[in-house]
């Protein structure tokens, strides 16, 4: 059962009426970057659903791509709804991350870098060689999504009504990943990747678990790429290419990977400082870069370690 | 007839090519135990010294790779003790900083030189080589016999010289090594140092058959690590054997097919090899 404070209820009564109140206070643009960055945190956070696993993957971005794919060929090419093709797409990134985690799980540490990097890549590739249907470089154009017709305030085209869905979606994966971390499941992924081995002693098939987590994390990132999708109405293969990844992997980083917060935690922190510099904005790789190089140095679990660590100063 | 001589030809420039920069990425990986992404950026470095010292400032060919070389290295060296070691051994922080690195070191490069068209580097030896049938020019070919000449010093470093047998037993055996009065330490700088070096020559000899510019890097990273992996990591013959594997498989295929094929090929060629041996084909240091 949920145990909650008066903090966290404090929290959790607050943010849905800020979140829901921030598009109408903010111009169109700031609305993009907040729906962006919902996207986002659906993108990390279905990313720690791998990582409690103990497996850093670098096929991430590419499973969010299947997801926007699969929704541009089903409600591009063959006029699906939003509303089927945003479920089938998250599936077919799900079962294609189900394909991809068994050679996965066989390998660990450094060779898992480089095959999930591999598996990826590949499916990256496919993309760019097979114009019919993904359209090479060039990639495919996705429509708006559209509910009612002629109802202006569900108006999908539009940033604020789109923003106002994206929510909906996000805290709906937030608060299933959120139980899907604290179930049973849950539980099995950290034993893994604290202690491989004595999971493995008490009769844990550890393959069929890690297999598991990465179908589930790459369904979740598949419904990320939905929603990019229908907002950009267009992907092209570049848009889920590697730096895109290194982005990734440096919100997690900052905020760290061990509690289901830090990620979101990093994504938002970082996002909101590159607004910040945006005058900046050529120098900001080399700031975050030098960030990240801080914070493996000096708080090597992330900003989510910091209050621990200043409750009990050694 | 010649169409075989002139693939053979072009997979050993290719596979020069590959093991050029792999060998020095597999020192890193094995002795130092750094997944180090910032391998590419040190090529593009290497590439920029070239572009700098030879075709705007007009020195010698040679001389501005022996510059590359030994800037690249210096800048392996520095990164090794500033960044590299605060890693602490541990696998993931190593391959996120060394993440950080890169994103340093482009924008360094695009603030220094700027991001613009290409930066042409003229071949200093545009001569056609010609064997019968079989051509190239001088410029794409000198890279096989500059690869021989690296790698037989290397190898010859390695294997009589004191510190290049501790180097290689660091890399197998790391606690024995430091039994046997070997420091880890230094054979990590001392790898740092000669990976970043091979790194540096391999940018520096394909700036005038490549693009130069700050992203660069990137696709040569990857092929570097497949090849090291395959080959296992610390182990240079294996990287060797895997260079020449990849070389000849991507030559080939780019010759019948296209390269996106070729690249295709050679990444499901790699999962498929993970998959079934996840601890590498040939190597020792995988953990």
């Amino acid at each position: 059962m949920l145990k909650i404070n008066y903090k966290q209820a404090f929290l959790l009564g607050t943010s849905p009426v800020l979140l829901i109140s921030a598009p109408f206070a903010v111009s169109a643009y700031k609305v993009d970057l907040l729906t962006n960055l919902l996207i986002n945190i659906i993108l990390v956070s279905s990313f720690q659903l791998i990582t409690t696993t103990g497996g850093w993957s670098l096929a991430h971005v590419p499973m969010m791509g299947c997801g926007a794919y699969a929704t541009a060929l089903l409600s591009g090419k063959l006029g699906v709804p939003f509303w089927v093709s945003l479920p089938t797409a998250a599936l077919a990134a799900g079962l294609t991350g189900l394909a991809i985690s068994y050679p996965l799980a066989r390998t660990k540490g450094f060779a898992f870098f480089v095959a999930s990097f591999a598996a990826g890549e590949a499916i990256r590739l496919c993309w760019i060689r097979f114009k019919i249907p993904f359209g090479g470089h060039k990639g495919l154009t996705v429509p708006p999504p559209v509910l009612f017709n002629n109802v202006a305030w569900m108006d999908f085209e539009s940033a604020v009504p789109y923003y106002v869905l994206t929510l909906t979606v996000t805290l709906i994966c937030l608060i299933l990943m959120y139980r899907l971390n604290s179930s049973r499941i849950g539980d099995t992924w950290k034993a893994l990747a604290s202690q491989e081995n004595l999971a493995k002693s008490v009769g844990i098939n550890i393959t069929k678990y890690k297999m598991l987590a990465f179908s589930l994390g790459s369904f979740f990132s598949g419904v990320a790429g939905v929603l990019l999708a229908h907002r950009l109405w267009a992907i092209e293969p570049r848009q889920f290419g590697f730096t895109t990844t290194l982005y990734l992997l440096v919100w997690i980083v900052f905020g760290g990977s061990h509690t289901f917060a830090g990620p979101i935690v990093g994504v938002v922190a970082l996002t909101f400082l590159a607004e910040l510099l945006r005058p900046l904005y050529e120098w900001v790789p080399m700031i975050f870069g030098a960030i990240i190089i801080l914070i493996l140095t000096f708080l090597p679990n992330g900003l989510e370690s910091l209050p621990g660590k200043l409750r009990s100063p050694r | 007839m010649e169409f075989i001589g002139q693939t053979i030809l072009n997979g050993l420039m290719t596979s020069s090519f590959y093991a050029l920069i792999a060998v020095g990425l597999s020192l890193v990986v094995g002795v130092m135990h750094i997944v180090n992404f910032a391998h590419g950026e040190f090529y593009m470095v290497g590439a920029y010294t070239v572009w700098v010292l030879y075709a705007k400032m007009h020195w010698p060919f040679f001389l501005a790779v022996a510059m590359a070389i030994v800037i690249v290295g210096l800048l392996g060296l520095v990164s090794e003790r500033l960044v590299f070691r605060q890693a602490k051994g541990n696998i993931l922080s190593g391959f996120i900083m060394s993440v950080g690195l890169v994103f340093i070191l482009q924008v360094a490069v695009v603030k220094i030189w700027g991001l613009g068209k290409m930066k042409p580097v003229p071949a200093a030896y545009p001569q056609v080589l010609d064997l019968g049938g079989i051509s190239t020019s001088w410029q794409r070919f000198i890279v096989v016999p500059a690869t021989i000449l690296l790698l037989v010093a290397l190898w010859n470093f390695l294997e009589r010289f004191k510190v290049g047998r501790g180097l290689r037993a660091a890399a197998m055996e790391p606690e024995a090594a430091a039994l046997q009065g070997v420091s880890v330490k230094k054979s990590a700088a001392l790898a740092m140092l000669l990976g970043s070096a091979m790194a540096g020559a391999a940018g520096a000899l394909m700036a005038p058959i490549m693009s130069v510019h700050p992203y660069m890097g990137h696709s040569v990273v990857w092929t570097a690590f497949v090849v090291v992996i395959v080959g296992g990591a610390g182990n240079i013959r294996g990287t060797i054997w895997a260079s020449l594997f990849f070389g000849f498989l991507t030559t080939i295929i780019t010759t019948l097919l296209d390269s996106t094929i070729a690249s295709l090929v050679t990444v499901l060629v790699m999962l498929i090899l993970l998959a079934i041996r996840p601890q590498g084909m040939t190597g020792y240091a995988e953990d």
